[in-house]
């Protein structure tokens, strides 16, 4: 999702950096900027584990 | 012998009562938190990343440091145990604990909102990571 709107921008971008003959204005994004942690991880697999990681935490409150 | 074991179930008993009487909960022993690692976590001075690890929120002291790297060591082992018997990887796993360890801070408490920032824990839910559950 957020790499299509990125990959979108970008080519918006060029396409300006073309219309004007050179000349880039970089915008600010409205969005407020996301880390995306580890993108590859699929929401399904975090879903799979969640309750095996609660548990873990609930047995392991020292270090939790 | 019966009477014994009965004086013994009975201090037992008594023991358990005073100790919920005086700290207002029972919680056995090896479930608690270190108190630097509590003093730490109450104070702000550490919090809750969404990688599942703990951080230091302000000024890195080598106390902090201690209590941080101690804390995450023994993550790892434990995530690292689970994500095998899960058949998940170490980094899976420990992105989901850190869903819910977030969702499990208490208010006052710091953790580490999806931008990076950290964030002190309100009375409302988290903000988390859009994959959490």
């Amino acid at each position: 999702m957020n790499h299509a709107k990125l990959t979108g921008r970008m080519a918006a971008a060029m396409l300006a950096t073309v219309a004007l003959g050179g000349c880039i204005t970089v915008n600010a994004p409205e969005e407020p900027i996301v880390i995306e942690l580890n993108v590859n991880i699929r929401q399904e697999v975090i879903y799979r584990l969640a309750e095996d990681a609660g548990n873990t935490i609930e047995d392991n409150a020292d270090i939790f | 012998m019966g009477d014994m074991m009965n004086t013994v179930t009975k201090s037992v008993l008594a023991a358990a009562a005073v100790a919920t009487a005086l700290g207002g909960f029972a919680a056995p022993a090896f479930a608690q938190r270190d108190p630097a690692y509590a003093a730490a976590r109450s104070a702000g001075q550490v919090g809750e990343k969404m990688d599942g690890y703990i951080g230091i929120v302000g000024a890195e002291t080598p106390e902090l440091r201690k209590i941080v790297n101690d804390i995450n060591i023994k993550r790892r082992a434990v995530y690292s145990e689970r994500a095998k018997a899960n058949n998940a990887t170490l980094e899976e796993y420990a992105l989901t604990a850190g869903c819910q360890a977030i969702l499990a801070t208490s208010a006052g408490e710091k953790y580490q909102a999806p931008d990076g920032s950290w964030q002190t824990r309100g009375a409302g839910a988290p903000q988390r990571d859009s994959r959490c559950p």
